[in-house]
């Protein structure tokens, strides 16, 4: 186009003949804005088009006359997802005579995550069990999950919860 | 002043080039986006940090909406035929090849397959409207899990390819529904889920590590 253009200013010798010339350049720019506009537009609905998944694996159902697997007491550590995103914990595994302290926090960052490095770094073969109660949202199963990906804690189960929790729960009256 | 005329470039330069990338690009885009499929429920997924990418080719969705209805979807269109096929002769439904193609097209469904009929009469809008009651998950009326392994075994006859199920929850779905699906699903040994999320920042610095 320009090169057009400067043909045409080259080429005419006088004054008389240019005024009657018609520019055969054509103003691009509303088109390039558009196509522009619409290649922004795609580029950035192809990217963030794709949900985020996160993988959970679990574990394979055990066979007939599998063992149950144990866990020791003193490496384990109980979180149980409550109602209106309480998150409430232990340390240890819940028995008869055993009646751990149960404490009671939030997902936020100060809350379960500090909870859970700081157990990790007391004891470093901490298996989490999380046990959502019947209350509990969907999302705070993610968010637990969640915590467990942040915390690099590799060892954890998502397991039902019992009847004696709900009673710990009910009777700390956090 | 000096006869000749320094010879002036001009200051409009030429955008030919560039404008050719730029359609070129744009239709590549247009061409390779394939736009969100329209869904039957609203479905508000939590945030995590995870950014593993959902695939999307063989792929079952259930979505767990707000009342823990559930929905269920399958990807590919001659797979959701043979699907719908294999589970409507396990629960004695046949279906015309009109309502066949129509199920083909429908991106997710929610209701119980002797209702599924029904549905599949209507007209795509009248669908839309329709307040879908969700599949059966009670363990006396287990259909939710007819449709994962049918789905399952008629991707894999097609395409020979696994498939990936996704659990899309909504933020406010219980988890008692959403661990009875996962338990079906461990029951059939299916051990590897993707829960759908949105993307959340991973935080800056996590103390200890």
């Amino acid at each position: 186009m320009s090169e057009i253009q400067q043909k045409a200013d080259s080429g005419g010798k006088g004054g008389k003949k240019r005024a009657k010339k018609m520019s055969t350049k054509i103003d691009m720019t509303p088109m390039v804005d558009l196509a522009f506009l619409l290649l922004t537009f795609f580029m950035l609905t192809t990217t963030f088009n794709k949900p985020n998944v996160m993988q959970v694996t679990m574990p394979v159902k055990p066979k007939d006359g599998d063992p149950p697997s144990e866990i020791k007491s003193s490496n384990a550590m109980t979180v149980i997802l409550g109602e209106t995103n309480k998150v409430y914990y232990y340390e240890g595994l819940l028995a008869d005579d055993v009646k751990p302290e149960l404490k009671v926090t939030n997902y936020a960052a100060t809350g379960i995550r500090k909870v859970l490095l700081d157990r990790m770094r007391a004891n470093p073969n901490t298996v989490v069990l999380i046990k959502p109660a019947r209350k509990s949202v969907y999302k705070n199963m993610v968010d637990i999950l969640d915590e467990m990906n942040i915390t690099n804690q590799k060892k954890y189960a998502l397991v039902d919860i019992a009847p004696a929790d709900t009673v710990l729960i009910s009777k700390s009256g956090l | 002043m000096p006869k000749v005329k320094p010879h002036r470039t001009s200051p409009s330069l030429d955008m030919t080039p560039m404008v050719d990338l730029a359609f070129l690009l744009v239709t590549f885009f247009m061409l390779t986006t394939k736009f969100a499929p329209e869904e039957v429920v609203m479905v508000d997924t939590p945030s995590s940090t995870s950014d593993l990418k959902l695939p999307d080719t063989n792929l079952i969705t259930i979505s767990v909406d707000k009342d823990g209805k559930t929905y269920f979807a399958l990807d590919s269109e001659p797979a959701k035929v043979l699907m719908l096929e294999k589970v409507g002769a396990k629960y004695g439904v046949s279906f015309t090849p009109q309502q066949k193609k129509r199920f083909g097209q429908m991106t997710s469904f929610g209701v119980p397959i002797q209702q599924l009929g029904s549905l599949l009469d209507r007209d795509k809008e009248e669908v839309k409207k329709v307040q879908q009651p969700g599949i059966p998950t009670d363990s006396t009326n287990n259909q939710i899990i007819d449709w994962v392994i049918q789905g399952r075994a008629a991707n894999q006859q097609l395409f020979r390819k696994p498939v990936y199920i996704a659990i899309k929850g909504d933020n406010n779905a219980d988890v008692p529904t959403v661990r009875k699906l996962i338990k079906y699903m461990q029951d059939k040994d299916i051990n590897r889920f993707n829960l759908i999320t949105d993307l959340e920042m991973k935080p800056k610095t996590v103390a200890g590590n």
